[in-house]
């Protein structure tokens, strides 16, 4: 499903968090939303969500205007950056939660979520709460979570950023390989350009609210856009 | 220094708790079982008793129902005079329970505003300055868990595409159910406690508006010393009871995970 985001504009009090984003998700692609603490990225994935309610513009879904719609009623998944597992329950009714509260049959659940512990790699763990898990076992059940109810898109916020860094070149690739199984529209937020050019299809380098260049990693690297975008990317190498 | 402690706690509670329960018990039990059992079973007692669990009946699910949406309304949205709510719950906390009925009985006495209201020195009096006095123990116990745990879950609820009620039942609510339970029982042992304030508007009308605490100063002044203690035991038991709830319902819960 594509996403268009239109005009975007959220202000937290006097600080512009978004400056009038327009930006196109295409059908299929990994994207990653690149750029330093502050600069928007995170407040684009929450508006594209739902979560964060703009003060101008529209998103649409597919060609609809989903501006409006509730949270709950745009069939996404989103991976929030420190998971936000219910510790309440175990991996498996973690898992199964977006099935059951559209009451899909009882058969139907247990299969999906058997299919889905398979798919990380987690089988057999089904029955252990979140707090038994360490934080690339949380992720991964994180994810799976998310993508359960089939999603339409899939949302991750700084989906490696907890995690050390021998796990996280893992997921890493094991999240490239999930996207060219699954193809689900993706956007990822990271403030680390490695991260971005290694997983994603497309980079959007956000600064100040603002997306200062769209490309494939290799347009980005190759002729950055802005003296923002030049900086940002030598600073880091 | 850790016996210390240690001997400070303990011998504390001894004097303070363990001392006056068990001087409480040994009076009411001073002239055996019988005249216990004779005592609970007087029928002014008897009513002091129903009526303590009527109003306790009433007023900790009103709090319970109020405190939940009070809590969840000031943790997790921002609305006008929500400030002034937050300060409005502690109120009954700041002002004495006697000035707690004197209000109810400003507002509905034979002078007041609503007069002939049947109101106050009558059982729906003593229910609603009950449930004055005790408004704030479960929401005070349900903000700092509420708070504590964020919103986060409760999002992540509602990507997965729970309704908003879903998510309260579903997540919000598992999660601070302790908190609940614990702000319940504060608000249960007040509520069946409470002196001051229902002394205001009940009336004292023998085997009417008499509860528990209100039953066991009448028969102290008439100098029925071992029926007062017998009855006053009925509060303890109480206590012990929504203890025992509070315990059996943990165990169920750890033994769930």
């Amino acid at each position: 499903m594509q996403v268009e985001i239109e005009a975007l504009s959220k202000a937290f009090g006097e600080y512009p968090a978004l400056d009038a984003v327009t930006l196109t998700i295409p059908e299929g692609e990994l994207v990653a939303l690149l750029g330093p603490s502050g600069s928007g990225k995170t407040t684009l994935l929450r508006a594209i969500a739902g979560i964060e309610v703009p003060e101008a513009g529209r998103v649409k879904f597919g060609g609809i205007d989903v501006t409006e719609v509730p949270i709950q009623r745009r069939q996404i998944g989103f991976v929030f950056q420190d998971y936000a597992l219910f510790e309440h329950m175990n991996v498996g009714d973690n898992i199964a939660f977006g099935l059951s509260v559209r009451r899909a049959p009882r058969e139907e659940i247990a299969a999906r979520v058997r299919e889905l512990l398979a798919l990380i790699q987690l089988d057999g763990l089904a029955g252990r709460m979140p707090r038994e898990l360490s934080g690339g076992q949380r992720q991964r059940v994180a994810l799976a979570r998310a993508l359960a109810p089939r999603p339409r898109l899939l949302l991750l916020d700084e989906p490696f950023g907890a995690l050390d860094a021998r796990v996280r070149r893992e997921l890493r690739r094991w999240l490239r390989r999930l996207h060219d199984e699954l193809h689900i529209t993706s956007v990822f937020v990271t403030h680390d350009q490695d991260e971005a050019f290694a997983v994603a299809d497309r980079v959007a380098v956000m600064n100040q609210g603002r997306v200062e260049q769209v490309g494939t990693p290799a347009d980005v690297r190759g002729q950055p856009a802005t003296a923002f975008v030049r900086e940002f990317l030598d600073v880091q190498e | 220094m850790r016996r210390l402690l240690i001997g400070i706690a303990l011998g504390f509670m001894a004097l303070f708790v363990v001392v006056p329960l068990a001087t409480v018990f040994a009076s009411a039990f001073r002239d055996g079982i019988s005249a216990y059992v004779h005592a609970l079973g007087d029928s002014e007692a008897r009513s002091a008793i129903k009526l303590t669990l009527l109003v306790a009946a009433i007023a900790v699910p009103c709090n319970v129902v109020f405190g939940l949406a009070a809590a969840w309304a000031i943790t997790r949205f921002q609305f006008p005079g929500k400030r002034v709510l937050v300060t409005v719950i502690d109120l009954p906390f700041a002002v004495s329970p006697v000035i707690a009925g004197m209000l109810f009985v400003l507002l509905f006495g034979a002078r007041g505003w609503f007069p002939g209201s049947h109101i106050v020195f009558a059982v729906p009096g003593i229910v609603m300055v009950t449930t004055f006095v005790t408004v704030p123990f479960v929401a005070r116990e349900l903000i700092p868990a509420l708070e504590a745990r964020g919103p986060a879950q409760e999002l992540a609820a509602l990507t997965l595409g729970a309704s908003p009620w879903q998510t309260f039942w579903r997540v919000t609510l598992p999660n601070v159910k302790l908190s609940l339970v614990y702000g319940a029982i504060l608000c249960t042992a007040r509520a069946v406690g409470e002196f001051g304030a229902v002394s205001v508007v009940s009336g004292h009308i023998r085997g009417e508006t008499n509860t528990v605490p209100l039953h066991v100063e009448i028969l102290y002044n008439d100098f029925h010393y071992q029926a007062a203690f017998a009855v006053a035991t009925v509060l303890v038991w109480i206590a012990l009871a929504t203890l025992v709830i509070e315990q059996a319902l943990r165990w169920r819960m750890r033994r769930r995970r």
